[in-house]
Formats: C-alpha cells, structure tokens, sequence
C-alpha cells in the first residue's frame, strides 16, 4: 500500500524526522488558509520575501517535472496555483500517458536548500536485512545514479534486534557529504527514519531528497513509504490513510472478493489459480502474439461466486475481446471449476470467446461439463493451445469449440 | 533416493486444529506412507487431544521428544506463522516447511535472523511443500499428478510446479522429488541449495529449475549449475509480460528498481547453459530433449 507524501511527513514527524512545516489542502480555499496559516518562509537574511512551495500529492514519482510542484511568492500566487492543479491531470514518466487527476495538495514553507541528498530504506532480499542506501547526489532518479555512478551508492545492512547503529549513521552520513557539525543530526534523523520504517512495517522509505538548509538543519524534503500489504492487519491508523482514488478501479473491486488482480492494456482477459501459473499464462499469451488485458489469480478455491465477481470486472474492459481461463486443479477438482466456469458465463451473459484449460483431478468429467453447458466454450488440451486458441478468438478467427 | 524427505521421515504438523491443517494432513496421511510418517500435531492448550487418531501437543518441543520427529509443516495463520518457524528452529528439528501465505516481511527478516548458525533448513514460506513420489508428501499439492521417477523439480511457484509435473509425468517420467520454494522475498532454502541437492542425489538425472521476477535467486543459481552441476538443467521463468513495480500475486514477485526481470534471468541461465523455453507448456518436452 502507499500514501501521499503530505501523510508520509506526518508520519516521519512523529518519529522525529524533520520536516518543513506544511499543511494538506483539498480545496482552493484551503490551500490559501494553509498558506497564512504557514506565513512562507522566514525572510532569510537576504531579505528576499517569503516563499511557500505547492505540491500536487498523487502517488507517482516525477511531479516537478510534469508541473506537480511550484513555488508562490505571495499568497495569492498560492490560490492561483491552486486553482491551476487542483483537478487537473499530472502527467509524469510513472503515471503512464493517461496521467492522475490532482485531488489534493500539499502546502509547505520554502526550504533553503544548500545541498540535496538521498536516502532510502528498502528490504533487501539477498541479504534478507534492511538496508540503508544513501547517496550525495539527491534530487535524481536514484536508478540513473546507481547506473552511472555506482560508488556514489552507499549502503549499509541493518540488523533487526540492535537497529541502525549510530556510528553506522554518522558513517554514512559523513560520506555522502553531510558536514561535520550537522552529522550528529543526520545520524539521529537516520535512526529515526528506521525506527519509522521498522514499527510501521514498510517495504520502502525514500526521502529524495534529503536536504541541508542555509541555517544549518538536515530535513525530509520529499517523503515516500510503502507498506507490506501481508502487516496491514496490525496497522489501522495506516489502512486509514489508504486513498482509493489512486488505486486502479477495477483492483480495488477485485480486492472485495479476495482475487489478485492487476489491470494490463492488453485485449485477452486472463482468469488463473496461482500467481506463477497466472504470470506463465500472460507470457504464453504474449508468445503467440497477443496481448493480456489482466493478471489474475483466484486462488487455490475458483468457486462460481469468484469466477462470476472476475469475469463482471475483466468486462468492464472496453478492449476486452476473449477471456482465457487456465486452471490446473489440484485439490478444487476439474468439475467442479467446471461448474463454477458455466454458471458464471451464464449469470453474466458472456458475449465474447470463452477458451478454457482445465487440468488436474476429475478432468474428463470437467471437459464433459463445458461441452455439454451448450455454451460456445472452445477448450484447449494445454496452456501453449489454449494461448493460440484466445489469441485467434480474439482476432475474430473462427475457433473450433 | 530423494532428496531432503523420504519414506523414513517422521512429521509433526503445526496449527493441525485449524481448517487447512485437517485438511492436508488428511489428504498426507491418505498419500503413500502418510500414516506412518505423520506422527503428530502441535496446538497451544490443545495437547492430549488427537485428530483421526494423530496425538496432539502443546508444543513442538514435546511432540519431537515423544514421537521422535524430525520435521515440520506450518498452517499457523499469518499473525503467529513466523513464532512457530521460531518454535520449531528452537526444538532442534532438520526441517520446517512453511505453507501459510501473507507473513509479514519484519516478522520473517527477525526469524531468519535468529535461524543463523542453527541447524534447521526452512523451505516456504508461502510454498506448497514438497513430495518424494509414491514415498511421502508433505504439504498441499494434489498427489495422483506425481510418479515416481528422475527428475528434480524446484519452484517458487505452486500452480506451476504442478504444471511442470503434470508434463513430466504425461511423458511418462516422474520425480526424485518436486520441491517448491516459495513465493515470498524473504524465505529459507533457495534454488540454488535445493540445486545442490538434486546434484548430489544418485536417483536424480536432471532438474527442471522454474523461477519468477524479481531478486536474484535464479541468477545465482544458474552460476552454481555453471560451475558445478553435473546434470543437466532445464528452465523457465514467468513474469516476462509483467510491468515493473507491480506485484504479481507473490509478495517477491516484483520487478523493482529495473531489477529482477525475466529477460535478465534467463539471459543469465542460458549463459550459464541451463536450456530454457519461453512456453511453459513446453517444459517436459525441453527436458526430454536433455536426457541421454
């Protein structure tokens, strides 16, 4: 699961990771309610005027480059910014082209920035440790860094009784360039964005970038967190924050009826027991020349009601032209998936080709079902037939039943 | 010969009260020597009791020391799956195969952690377990699929271990033992051991190695076979149509970071002259091709 960036430094201030001050705003009136509320930044001793940022809050990376943030010099330029993003659609390289509708902003007190940094902390599956990863060079995609410049990558393992140690953090911070007197500060914030990490169960903590400021404070200027769906069950406050304008409509219907679901752009609906077998299918389908509309695993239990639920959304696909069900039943038998397949075509009125594999227990008995149903099912001998069938089908090729 | 189970192997199943733990070491004990091998089960505050004749225990410590087991399943619920691996690290057991699905990450990072320098192998979590056919099976999959036979099989997926069993038992061939690993990004054994396995096992003549995106456990395996395996291997990935940053139903199913994607597993495995095939309906057919 994952949050806005304005929630992310709610939760980064209670565990004491330093933040600039900011306010969410989910309408016009609000943003410039935040913004007095702020008063901008300090007049520094330049005395240039106070300076308020506006940041578009959706979950995707590239905002500033889209135009998702930018910066207000007075609070009327805070309202016109705000009227300009609020409803409109972000386009950044993680929306994908058809983009996000901006729902809310974040409205923060300029920062400034004398040095961007980064840090992040993500599991690490080899070592099946934490690791913290930090770098000099913040403000960039961290994957071109570590292409280009893979020494400027440091990182270090953390272990799960002791935490993140002290002198870890202040190594780490001395070599991506924190200065001296500011070390024992980023040493603090580091461990405190670990405990962060470590008691509300995330997969990943970004802070990109982490910043020095002109008056000599080490502070989150971004903040992303993502969160291990399999620890939500302990963590109610963060189920809380969940937006379900973010997440793809039809994934969350899905998620209702416990199927595993992901939205693809592809033509040829895909309903699988498993999620190796279901990505296996997806590829078969790609090897003979079509193209998946979904990943979908229902499971080891494909009842009637969870095939009737996956069918209803893999419809709503305007694209959708044919529906492959690939099912290997080992403890479900073959009939009774059978069964399930034919009321469910049934109920929902299925227009579109049905080719459907059955493998596994009772499986004569499960063909013997679909042919006899009466409804147009094509039914294929393997995964690598099955796949040429539905790509066929789907091109409006006659395919023999 | 197998390996890691075999006719000999004397099991204690944990959470054997709940739903699914009745279920499957009903349909273990009804597989082969079941009822010989399934000696026990574990429930806290359910000890003396018994299910279909299998004397219960409250903990594994005491069900090892009256029975003499040696392994373990898990169907303990997600919240308590990761303390009873703990449980039965701490009894001592060679063994635990971890079937429940939808551990927590921090839970499993803090067991395997303290799993250093014990003696117990863990396979799973989220695994459908492993079999040595027509000898014992421990965990979930349907057992009429399997025969007796040659072939090593190991898997993070389930469906498609069956898949690949299915195809070798329809060739005629059947398995030393299939053993799937599981789906989850931090978990016990990895292919790479079970490779290892497979190689030193007499009655093993060739492996059908299955992976999925994400990590690099394939690719480190792949280099093991390259340098030290003295059977032939077989491949197949899944997840080359997957998009990045999303996860494919396993928690370690994920492409991140540009890391982890199907074309740079079996780029390496074919660099390391582990035959692959891009249909997995073909991988019993690509085996048969590697026989001698």
């Amino acid at each position: 699961m994952n949050i806005h960036e304005y929630q992310g430094k709610e939760l980064f201030r209670k565990y004491g990771v330093a933040t600039p001050r900011g306010v969410p705003a989910f309408s016009v009136d609000e943003a410039v309610a935040a913004a007095k509320s702020l008063g901008g930044r300090e007049a520094p001793a330049d005395g240039k005027a106070p300076v308020w940022v506006v940041k578009a809050q959706i979950h995707a990376g590239g905002r500033g480059k889209g135009g998702g943030v930018k910066l207000a010099r007075s609070v009327d330029e805070v309202k016109a910014l705000a009227q300009q993003m609020l409803g409109m659609t972000l386009v950044t390289h993680q929306t994908g082209p058809q983009g996000r509708v901006v729902r809310r902003l974040l409205i923060e007190e300029g920062a400034d920035i004398r040095k961007e940094l980064y840090a992040a902390l993500v599991v690490d599956r080899g070592l099946q440790r934490v690791v913290l990863m930090a770098s000099s060079e913040g403000g960039m995609d961290i994957e071109e860094v570590a292409a280009h410049h893979p020494e400027k990558i440091h990182k270090v393992a953390i272990d799960p009784v002791a935490g993140l140690a002290g002198e870890d953090a202040e190594d780490i911070a001395r070599k991506i360039g924190v200065p001296e007197s500011l070390v024992p500060q980023a040493r603090d914030l580091l461990k405190n964005l670990y405990k962060c990490f470590d008691e509300c169960d995330c997969s990943l903590a970004e802070v990109n970038p982490l910043i020095v400021t002109g008056d000599g404070r080490v502070v989150a200027l971004d903040a992303k967190l993502n969160f291990d769906d399999n620890a939500l069950f302990r963590h109610k406050d963060i189920v809380a924050m969940r937006d379900l304008d973010e997440e793809d409509p039809a994934e969350v219907e899905a998620s209702k009826f416990d199927l595993n679901y992901i939205q693809l752009d592809g033509d040829i609906g895909c309903l699988v027991n498993g999620a190796g077998l279901a990505m296996a299918t997806m590829d078969t389908i790609k090897l003979f020349g079509g193209s998946p509309a979904n990943f979908l695993d229902v499971g080891g239990g494909a009842t009637t009601e969870k095939v009737t639920e996956a069918f209803k959304i893999m419809l709503k696909s305007p694209k959708l032209a044919a529906i492959l069900v690939n099912i290997f039943g080992g403890i479900m038998k073959c009939d009774v998936i059978a069964a399930g397949v034919v009321a469910a075509a049934r109920q929902v009125g299925l227009k579109v080709p049905l080719v459907v594999r059955l493998e596994g227990t009772n499986v004569d008995l499960g063909k013997k079902i679909l042919a006899d149903s009466g409804l147009p099912i094509i039914s294929a001998a393997d995964m690598g037939d099955a796949a040429k069938k539905v790509v066929a089908a789907a091109r409006g090729v006659a395919v023999a039943a | 010969m197998s390996i890691l189970i075999d006719r000999n192997t004397r099991v204690i199943t944990q959470g054997i009260t709940g739903k699914t733990g009745q279920f499957h070491t009903k349909m273990c004990r009804e597989y082969a020597n079941g009822k010989e091998c399934f000696v026990a089960g574990v429930t806290p505050g359910k000890g003396g009791q018994d299910f279909e004749g299998v004397p219960i225990y409250n903990t594994v410590k005491e069900a090892k020391a009256a029975t003499g087991a040696t392994v373990s399943v898990i169907y303990v619920p997600p919240p308590y799956a990761a303390a009873a691996i703990d449980e039965a690290v701490d009894a001592g057991l060679d063994l635990v195969i971890c079937i429940t699905e939808g551990i927590p990450v921090r839970d499993m990072i803090r067991t395997r952690y303290r799993m250093q320098g014990k003696k117990t192998r863990l396979i799973g979590p989220n695994c459908p377990g492993l079999i040595t056919p027509d000898e014992i099976k421990i965990g979930i999959m349907p057992g009429h699929i399997h025969r007796k036979g040659k072939i090593g099989i190991v898997s993070r997926s389930g469906t498609l271990t069956y898949e690949a069993v299915g195809q070798v038992s329809a060739l005629g061939l059947g398995q030393s033992s299939a053993v799937g690993i599981g789906g989850d990004p931090v978990n016990g054994v990895k292919h790479v051991e079970v490779m290892k396995m497979f190689n030193d096992d007499p009655d093993t003549e060739a492996v059908i190695m299955i992976g999925e995106i994400g990590g690099g456990d394939e690719e480190t395996a792949a280099r093991w076979v390259k340098d030290n395996m003295k059977k032939p291997v077989v491949g197949f990935i899944a997840g080359v149509t997957a998009p990045p940053g999303k996860r494919m139903g396993h928690a370690g199913a994920i492409i991140s970071g540009g890391k982890g994607t199907a074309q740079e597993k079996l780029s390496v495995m074919e660099a390391c002259g582990i035959k692959v095939t891009r249909n997995p309906a073909e991988m019993g057919k690509l085996l048969k091709t590697v026989l001698g």
